[in-house]
């Protein structure tokens, strides 16, 4: 290994665990006796209980169809006053068609080079700073995956999603699952679709913190208004 | 069925009437009991105070005290969790330093005839209206070891709650420590009287007339705080109430 | 301000930077415990907040049928990692290698402080924001990089509002437990002007507007931020991936914006595997917030083009940790995943308070852990392990069940192996008592004078006030129960 301390740093460590290991009995591998999943593979119930769970953390959630979210993606912008919205590379054009905010189409993430550009048009080849981030009030994005049991989204910084600041500067922060195939039960079920490789950022709910008086309290660093739109098809009914 | 009384230093030598009262309540529900005069104290508080080596000769005595007896009941559920819980561990660390396995066997073959008094009473005897009569007002706390270590769960409330006569109430903040500790009493008084005081103040807010309890150590130290207050409110061994009858009152 | 924190860092107990004893120089625990004792606001503080967390964490974990498993599961893995660690951390260094980390390994505080301010040096900068990390607080890294003109802004709330008070940590997942939400408010209004952009006018003490004034006084730092210093609570040696987790977003702040990102991790804190991760990430939040998740959890696997740092450092840290190893009791310490429910449910925690632990690792697992890195020979480390009444809450809510009952009662031995204050006479005692212990007619004896002599006992002892200050002496029976035996039965 080519370490940049001394050598024999490394080689102390771990000399020393080997010693203190010496003569210590072999322990087998971890018996997994829990389970994969505490909830029923019910499409429609893992539905509800994400819903339930991301709205107990404070999340705000939404259900609409396809044809719906662009208006509903305008209405909450509007609602929120933002005056701009962070775009991701292969975010689809059409969920920002409705809104007349300001577009700021950000080059960064893991997205293959010939999608760099957004289906949107014309989009300057550079990352947003920290800076234009902070001037930026809302982000639009999909996810990686969804988990009911906690209420979680996972991004991965595919298409749709960005690198990891787009979805931690601005104030608001839109997210979309699509959930006919997005969502899975619980935390077991979710690691198996998700690649370490790549960054990734598990979102329950909005910022908070308990440090006063180990009380929760929502809105510290990340955004404050976190709107999860939960996409469904059509004959499952949409509405806001 | 031989079963010896493992009275405990602490009953023998300051609460000799919790020792009364269980052999009376065991003779009572037809077990007939011996005290092997050769046991002196199970070496916990040696042993919790970091003095493993001193208590191996202690190990070693209880054991051999109750050599040949089916069960071993305690009118302590902190002494039973010293043997079940630490004998085993004595036994093998003398084993691991190379002293032979003597003290490890004979922690083995005392350990699963070991029973603090309520476990004996639901879990052997196969009772919890056990006859007794005793009609007061009753609060249980129960003791770390016995809750935690030794699991009693409810059976000392069953035990109780089958008492005629007796009302219990429930007592808030049971699971947590009177702050006795053994020598943590002594080593650390301040976090352990400011403990106490919480435990107390808790058992009176139930109005009870008795605070019961499964250990006399951890009575030791609430009786000793009640005391100092004049609080109305005195402690009991569970032995003592369940071993109270119409015929013999406790009083 | 630069003179007046290194005076302050100076004043704390006359630590010196990098040795991670911030808190030498600690009376022992018994004398801080009852100073803290006597802290009414301390102690109602402690109160509120421990009992809050308490029963919510208890809702969590009633949730999930299967926390027997997964606890058992947590603990098996921890167990066969710390079995095999030489190999994990190896491996690990291979995946965070290739995944284009550098990294490091240092074998005690001063070598980690070394590592970490040149690395900071060599980005010509002078300032760091940092992410809540109980590894580098426990090498002092703060006050190391300060001695080298090196500016650490913490970044998490309450290990703002230490720093900011000039204070020092008190809990594991929240270090500024003991102060409510009027001395935070107080604490935000005199000193954050000093640090930065100063208060909001009339800022009050709602929960909502100190989080709102943390969030401006602290967003100006994280965006020019250049170097991000973590910690890390996993670190899986298959991928090379490590994992934060926290509420707040200061650390996705920390570990996204900066070009340089330092981890300073303990070499315990390695999994084996990425699917290790689903129960850890299970048992964490809800022991630690009591939630089903926690708000944020950040996984990084070396660096990522255009996502986040482009240099990234891993410091894997010893500092005592194969000491502890090396110990077949103690060894099972090493599971922790630092959730601190142990403190939240410790009764002894609760009346006490943090700082009387002497070490930024409080409650019952720092009266376990600290005794093990730092030793015993300082009277604060030697009275850590009777810390405790052994009452096993923390063991029932430990949630990779570290038997901390068992590790204090072992620690004891070696403290009374030893000697020392206090230590020597009581061996004498110990002795002397199972001299008569194991003669039951001279244990007889003694008691029978203790029962004849009863009326003569008062009510307070001189030698024994640590009993008698508070509480009165039993009554002392009639006869002891031998001899009622004896008379009635035999």
């Amino acid at each position: 290994m080519s370490s940049p301390t001394t050598p024999s740093s490394r080689d102390r460590i771990l000399g020393r665990v080997r010693a203190a290991l010496a003569g210590a009995p072999d322990v087998p591998p971890p018996s997994r006796g829990y389970a994969t999943a505490h909830t029923a593979d019910d499409p429609a119930a893992l539905l509800d209980l994400l819903h339930e769970n991301l709205a107990d953390y404070r999340a705000k959630v939404h259900r609409g169809t396809e044809a719906e979210l662009p208006s509903l993606v305008e209405r909450l912008l509007r609602e929120h006053g933002a005056g701009s919205v962070a775009v991701p590379p292969g975010l689809p054009a059409v969920w920002l068609s409705r809104t007349t905010v300001e577009q700021r189409h950000d080059r960064g993430g893991r997205v293959p080079a010939g999608d760099r550009t957004s289906p949107a048009g014309a989009v300057p080849d550079a990352t947003l700073t920290p800076y234009e981030l902070d001037a930026t009030d809302a982000v639009v994005t999909g996810c990686a995956l969804a988990i009911a049991e906690t209420g979680t989204i996972v991004l991965d910084g595919g298409p749709g999603q960005g690198r990891r600041s787009l979805t931690l500067v601005p104030d608001l922060h839109i997210c979309v699952v699509r959930t006919a195939d997005q969502i899975v039960a619980s935390v077991p079920r979710a690691l198996p679709r998700l690649d370490p490789g790549h960054p990734l950022t598990w979102i329950s709910g909005p910022s908070a913190t308990s440090d006063i008086e180990l009380d929760r309290v929502e809105g510290v660093h990340g955004p404050r208004t976190l709107h999860v739109v939960l996409l469904v098809d059509a004959e499952d009914g949409g509405g806001g | 069925m031989r079963v010896a009384l493992f009275a405990t230093c602490v009953n023998d030598a300051v609460h000799p009437s919790t020792a009364i009262a269980t052999v009376r309540l065991l003779e009572r529900l037809g077990v007939s009991v011996d005290f092997p005069a050769a046991q002196t104290c199970c070496g916990q508080p040696q042993f919790n105070t970091g003095y493993r080596r001193e208590t191996e000769p202690l190990v070693r005595r209880t054991a051999r005290a109750f050599e040949g007896y089916d069960h071993v009941v305690a009118p302590s559920a902190s002494c039973v969790a010293m043997v079940r819980d630490n004998y085993p561990r004595i036994g093998r660390k003398a084993r691991s330093e190379g002293r032979g396995s003597a003290l490890s066997d004979a922690a083995d073959s005392l350990v699963p005839r070991t029973y603090e008094l309520t476990e004996f009473l639901v879990d052997v005897l196969g009772v919890t209206d056990v006859g007794a009569y005793f009609p007061h007002t009753v609060t249980y706390h129960p003791s770390c070891h016995g809750l935690r270590v030794l699991g009693l769960g409810e059976r000392p409330r069953r035990l109780l709650r089958a008492v005629k006569g007796l009302e219990l109430v429930e007592l808030p903040g049971a699971e947590e420590c009177c702050g006795f500790g053994g020598t943590f009493a002594v080593k650390n008084p301040a976090v352990s009287t400011a403990m106490g005081a919480d435990k107390i103040r808790r058992s009176l807010s139930t109005g009870a007339e008795v605070l019961c309890g499964a250990d006399n150590s951890c009575l030791l130290h609430i009786d000793g705080m009640l005391r100092r207050r004049d609080a109305p409110q005195r402690t009991l061994h569970i032995a003592e109430i369940l071993a109270s009858t119409e015929e013999e009152p406790l009083t | 301000m630069k003179e007046e924190k290194a005076r302050a860092s100076a004043r704390v107990d006359g630590r010196g930077p990098g040795d991670g004893r911030a808190f030498i120089g600690m009376p022992a625990f018994p004398e801080a415990a009852a100073e803290a004792v006597g802290n009414d606001t301390l102690r109602a503080n402690l109160r509120h907040a421990t009992r809050t967390i308490r029963d919510k964490r208890a809702v969590a974990v009633a949730e999930l049928d299967d926390w027997a498993e997964l606890r058992e599961a947590g603990k098996q893995i921890k167990d066969r990692t710390l079995h095999r660690l030489d190999h994990y951390l190896v491996q690990l260094e291979e995946s965070v290698t290739a995944a284009g980390g550098t990294v490091h390994w240092a074998a005690d505080a001063a070598e980690a402080n070394r590592i970490v301010a040149d690395l900071v040096k060599a980005t010509g900068e002078s300032e760091v924001v940092k992410v809540k990390s109980m590894a580098t607080q426990e090498i002092g890294l703060n006050e190391a990089l300060e001695a080298e003109g090196i500016t650490a802004y913490e970044t998490d709330l309450a290990e703002l509002i230490v720093q900011l008070g000039e204070d020092r940590p008190s809990h594991i997942l929240v270090p500024a437990i003991h102060r409510n939400r009027g001395e935070i408010r107080d604490i935000f209004r005199s000193e954050m002007g000093k640090w930065g952009r100063p208060a909001p006018e009339g800022l009050g003490d709602s929960p909502a507007e100190l989080a709102e004034a943390a969030r401006l006084h602290l967003r100006e730092k994280f965006l020019r931020a250049k170097v991000g210093i973590s910690g890390a609570n996993f670190m899986v040696a298959e991928t090379g991936t490590l994992v934060v987790v926290e509420s707040e977003g200061n650390g996705r702040m920390c570990l996204t914006l900066p070009e340089t990102l330092i981890s300073v991790v303990g070499i315990e804190k390695v999994v084996p595997t990425w699917r290790d991760l689903e129960v850890f990430l299970q048992t964490l939040p809800r022991s630690s917030t009591a939630e089903r998740m926690n708000p944020y959890t950040s996984m990084w696997t070396g660096t990522s083009d255009d996502d986040g740092p482009s240099d990234f450092h891993l410091v894997l840290l010893d500092n005592g940790r194969t000491d502890v190893l090396a110990d077949e009791v103690g060894r099972q310490t090493l599971r922790c995943i630092r959730c601190s429910a142990c403190l939240n449910v410790c009764p002894v925690y609760e009346r006490a308070g943090g700082h009387a632990y002497g070490s930024v690792y409080p409650g019952p697992i720092g009266a376990v852990l600290t005794p093990q890195l730092r030793g015993t020979t300082s009277e604060i480390d030697a009275s850590l392990p009777y810390a405790s009444t052994l009452c096993g809450a923390c063991y029932d809510v430990c949630p990779v069940a570290i038997d901390i009952p068992e590790v204090l009662v072992h620690l004891r031995e070696k403290v009374a192996d030893r000697g020392g204050r206090g230590h020597r006479l009581e061996k004498a005692a110990v002795k002397a008592a199972g001299w008569v212990l194991d003669r039951p007619g001279v244990l007889a004896a003694g008691e029978r004078v203790a029962a004849r002599t009863r009326g003569l006992h008062p009510g307070r002892l001189p030698g024994a006030s640590g009993w008698t200050d508070s509480r009165d002496l039993p009554r002392m029976p009639a006869e002891p129960f031998r001899d009622w035996w004896r008379k009635n039965r035999s």
